[in-house]
């Protein structure tokens, strides 16, 4: 769809440089100076809250306190020990609604401890001065273990797979590892090639093998894996996205948020992506805002940012909602899409206002119009159930145990795939981390599959 | 506006703050800066015998916290390293540019009577106030027989006071060094010599921190290190405890106190004057932020003083001599116990590990119905002991509450438990 966004004659949009400055990091990291400042706001909490409120229960307190003592390589193991992937966490986590929600400091009225851009600040230390990887594989097994997806959930996985003696193959569609790391989240979190040289960090263990461009469903079935390995992990995320159910809804301008970002991330140069003049992006997630504001950082001179419901009801955080408006992101709230207007491409969309009317959302009758000449949907995904015969699903997605074991023996999931798949990519590594213990136990004979 | 003028061994200055004897009243140029900024005085950096002594390239050491705040820092300079006659004609010149502002020469020699003399007459013909005794300097000189080495040794300290009395007919003060094991002995000997005032404490011998890639105490010459002199705000809790010993013991009733060591702040201040000194020196402070901090120690005492009702800094001087008792003079029947303000509290736990930790075990950690960390003090298990009100990083949200039990005071030794006590 991509040739959607060429039908108007260019853009004098923003230049190379301009583009490339504008999707710098959005939170710049620390200097030395600025995290060892940072790190004083820390008070140590015995028992700390904000341990509680990471998902991957790292540490804070301690390697905080390991920043501040000079030992930032330490740190950064006491991080990567419960979370593998704490350098893309540290960027992309919501930490306004995790670990820095729970600081006490903000009990005092006090700005919270900034805890995710000191995490970057130890991670990205030992991953440029790390001479070897800190951790080291238990002696070999002979278990191998097939592990579907090289998203979060699937590497966070197989490097504790690795960890633990075993030998893992993951399996992934793409042509590229790192699942929405790589493909999904927003540019300006993800600068510098991070994604991939996190993930080069993670395989420095050992004993993990990639196979690209290999979908379950494709040449790739759940038997035939369970035939040639001993346990399979299945952390494919969603692969489906959900419909508006308009009529033209297949038509040039109108695209899946997730594709329009896949494909900004995958750009070298991204002054090819000119982008629309006028942009909508339906949704009220992380992901709504993500394509937003990167269409406004792109270049386009309206782009309005539509949710059916008020705001309490999205579920982008205040922080990113915050974001969009600094960006210059219309946010229109109380509106549902109602028609695609446009023959060959989208030329605008109609809306109906909404409201609340014994406890549920209904139309008003009352519309109005936006002109767009790009339509970006955001409006959630779906498992894609077709290659996952056999397992239970449960709410349209993988009924697991409190193990991470579905109802097929000897079959794990986690990630974004499962039941209570949170949509945080620290969700899908503590998924991915814990599910590995399991299929180690499960291994050894210890505990049911 | 409170009167900030005070006299010690009879000299009158306009306020209390003086530069100590170092690097910053090193020549000329330093003094006038500091009068400029409003120090009431300057002790100049201590004279020898010449020819001047040489100086090693890396001087100081540091102490810092972890945020890079200086606690304290150490020093193996030596004394001024310019010759004799270029200090005194600079400190004529001063003398005469800066009529209401103190000086005092400071000197050190061997253990030789002639030294001594010889050089307080010169010292003394310059114009200064008064004559103040190095018997602190614990670096190099010591090597040599001269500051701490003298200092150490009670005899020297009354025999060296005695020469400069002798000698010179203005007030002469004795420097003590604190590296000694009872301050109290040669307060006494300085007495005994004749000392107007004693200024303490010297600097106290440390090696401030070892540089692990050198493997050598830091500061690091070349290769080696040496230990230095400590000072800065770490060892304010030394100074005011050989302060106290001195304005409370029977021995040296009398004696004034020129107090020295780690007064940053107006505060600082206000706290060596309580226990008894009639004047101040600061040194390190200065080094590190510049002579301005002069202000508001200035501007902060004179308000704390406008506060409490202070006209003068007589009103107060040495009020907290009396209440500075021996331990065997507290009251064994006094009972407090830590109460935490729950509207306050941010939940940081430290308290509690803390107390469970190292203390008694008496704050409770439990997680309240609507989910907020709370922590409570066991009255019956907390001994009164601070810790938890000191960890605390909220001010005033743990008090110490006294109880109200009625008893009377009791010393240990009137104590029904002290076995002494019984066996009377």
């Amino acid at each position: 769809m991509a040739d959607g966004l060429n039908h108007r004659p260019s853009l004098s949009g923003p230049s190379k440089d301009e583009l490339d400055a504008s999707f710098d990091d959005l939170h710049k990291p620390l200097n030395s100076i600025k995290a060892i400042a940072a790190a004083e706001h820390c008070l140590y909490c015995y028992d700390a809250p904000c341990i509680q409120a990471c998902p991957t229960s790292i540490d804070i307190p301690t390697f905080i306190h390991q920043i501040r003592t000079g030992n930032v390589d330490g740190a950064a193991r006491t991080i990567l020990s419960e979370n593998i992937m704490g350098g893309t966490c540290a960027r992309a986590c919501p930490t306004e609604v995790l670990c820095e929600e729970a600081c006490v400091r903000n009990h005092g009225e006090e700005d919270p401890v900034e805890i995710g851009l000191l995490q970057r600040f130890a991670t990205d230390h030992l991953m440029a001065n790390a001479t070897s990887h800190p951790f080291s594989r238990a002696a070999n097994t002979g278990k191998h273990i097939a592990v579907v997806g090289a998203g979060p959930a699937g590497l966070s996985c197989a490097h504790r797979l690795a960890m633990l003696g075993h030998s893992v193959t993951v399996y992934e569609a793409k042509p590229k590892p790192g699942g929405l790391n790589e493909y999904g989240l927003a540019a300006y979190k993800m600068v510098d090639n991070f994604a991939q040289r996190e993930v080069d960090f993670l395989l420095e263990i050992g004993g993990i093998e990639i196979l690209y461009e290999k979908a379950l469903g494709r040449k790739l079935s759940l038997a035939d894996l369970k035939e040639s390995h001993d346990a399979i992990f299945v952390g494919v995320g969603l692969g489906n996205t959900n419909k508006l159910g308009l009529d033209k809804e297949d038509i040039p301008g109108v695209e899946d948020a997730i594709d329009f970002i896949e494909r900004l991330r995958q750009a070298d140069d991204k002054t090819t992506l000119q982008t629309a003049r006028d942009v909508i992006v339906i949704g009220g997630g992380n992901t709504a805002v993500d394509a937003a504001v990167q269409s406004k950082k792109l270049g386009a001179e309206n782009v309005t940012l539509v949710y059916r419901r008020g705001e309490d009801a999205m579920s982008a955080t205040a922080y990113e909602i915050d974001l969009a408006r600094r960006c210059g992101v219309t946010v229109r709230l109380w509106s549902k899409p109602q028609s695609i207007k446009g023959d060959t491409h989208v030329k605008a969309m109609k809306f109906e206002r909404t409201r609340i009317m014994n406890g549920k959302l209904v139309g008003t009758g009352e519309t109005y119009k936006i002109p767009a000449d790009l339509v970006l949907k955001a409006i959630g995904q779906q498992l894609n159930l077709s290659a996952l015969k056999g397992l239970e699903i449960a709410g349209g997605k993988l009924a697991v145990s409190s193990t991470f074991a579905t109802n097929v023996s000897g079959v794990f999931a986690g990630g974004d795939c499962i039941k209570n798949g949170e949509d945080l990519t620290v969700q899908a590594v503590e998924d991915g981390k814990q599910a590995a213990h399991a299929i180690d136990g499960y291994l050894k004979g210890d505990a049911d599959g | 506006m409170a009167d900030l003028r005070c006299t010690i061994a009879g000299i009158e200055s306009i306020n209390p703050f003086w530069l100590a004897s170092a690097p910053p009243t090193d020549k000329y140029y330093n003094v006038v800066r500091a009068f400029e900024a409003g120090w009431g005085g300057v002790v100049w950096k201590t004279l020898g015998v010449d020819p001047p002594v040489v100086n090693v390239s890396s001087r100081y050491g540091v102490h810092h916290d972890s945020g890079r705040g200086v606690i304290g820092i150490n020093n193996i300079e030596l004394i001024s390293d310019r010759p004799l006659e270029t200090n005194l004609q600079e400190i004529e010149a001063c003398r005469k540019e800066w009529p209401d502002r103190i000086i005092i020469g400071s000197m050190m020699a061997e253990i030789d009577e002639q030294a001594w003399k010889e050089l307080a007459i010169k010292i003394a013909n310059s114009g200064v106030h008064g004559i103040e005794l190095n018997l602190g300097c614990p670096h190099g000189m010591c090597e040599r027989g001269m500051g701490s080495a003298i200092g150490q040794v009670p005899e020297m300290v009354e025999q060296t006071t005695r020469w400069v009395r002798e000698a010179v007919d203005i007030p002469v003060f004795t420097k003590l060094t604190p590296n000694i094991t009872n301050i109290l002995w040669p307060a006494e000997a300085a007495k005994q010599g004749g000392a107007h005032a004693v200024s303490l404490i010297n600097t106290v011998n440390s090696i401030v921190s070892v540089d692990l890639d050198a493997m050598a105490p830091t500061p690091v010459v070349g290769d080696k290190g040496t230990h230095g002199g400590y000072c800065g705000s770490a060892v304010k809790p030394i100074a005011l405890n050989m302060v106290a010993e001195i304005a409370r013991a029977q021995e040296t009733q009398g004696l004034e106190i020129s107090a020295i060591g780690g007064i940053e702040t107006w505060k600082d201040a206000a706290e060596f004057i309580a226990l008894g000194a009639s004047a101040l020196q600061v040194c390190t402070a200065a080094m590190l932020y510049g002579f301005r901090i002069v202000d508001d120690m200035i501007d902060g005492l004179s308000a704390f003083m406008d506060q409490k009702g202070y006209r003068s800094i007589e009103d107060f001087r040495g009020m907290a001599v009396k209440n500075t008792v021996d331990w065997n003079e507290l009251d064994m029947n006094f009972d407090t116990k830590a109460l935490i303000d729950p509207e306050t509290c941010i939940e940081c736990g430290r308290c509690h590990i803390a107390c469970e930790d190292t203390s008694h075990q008496a704050i409770e950690f439990k997680i309240a119905e609507d989910g907020k960390r709370r922590f409570t003090v066991i009255d019956e298990d907390c001994v009164g002991c601070n810790l938890c009100a000191h960890v605390c990083p909220v001010p005033d949200c743990i008090e110490m509450v006294p109880v109200k039990n009625d008893k009377p005071y009791v010393t240990w030794p009137e104590h029904p438990l002290n076995p002494l006590k019984a066996a009377q």
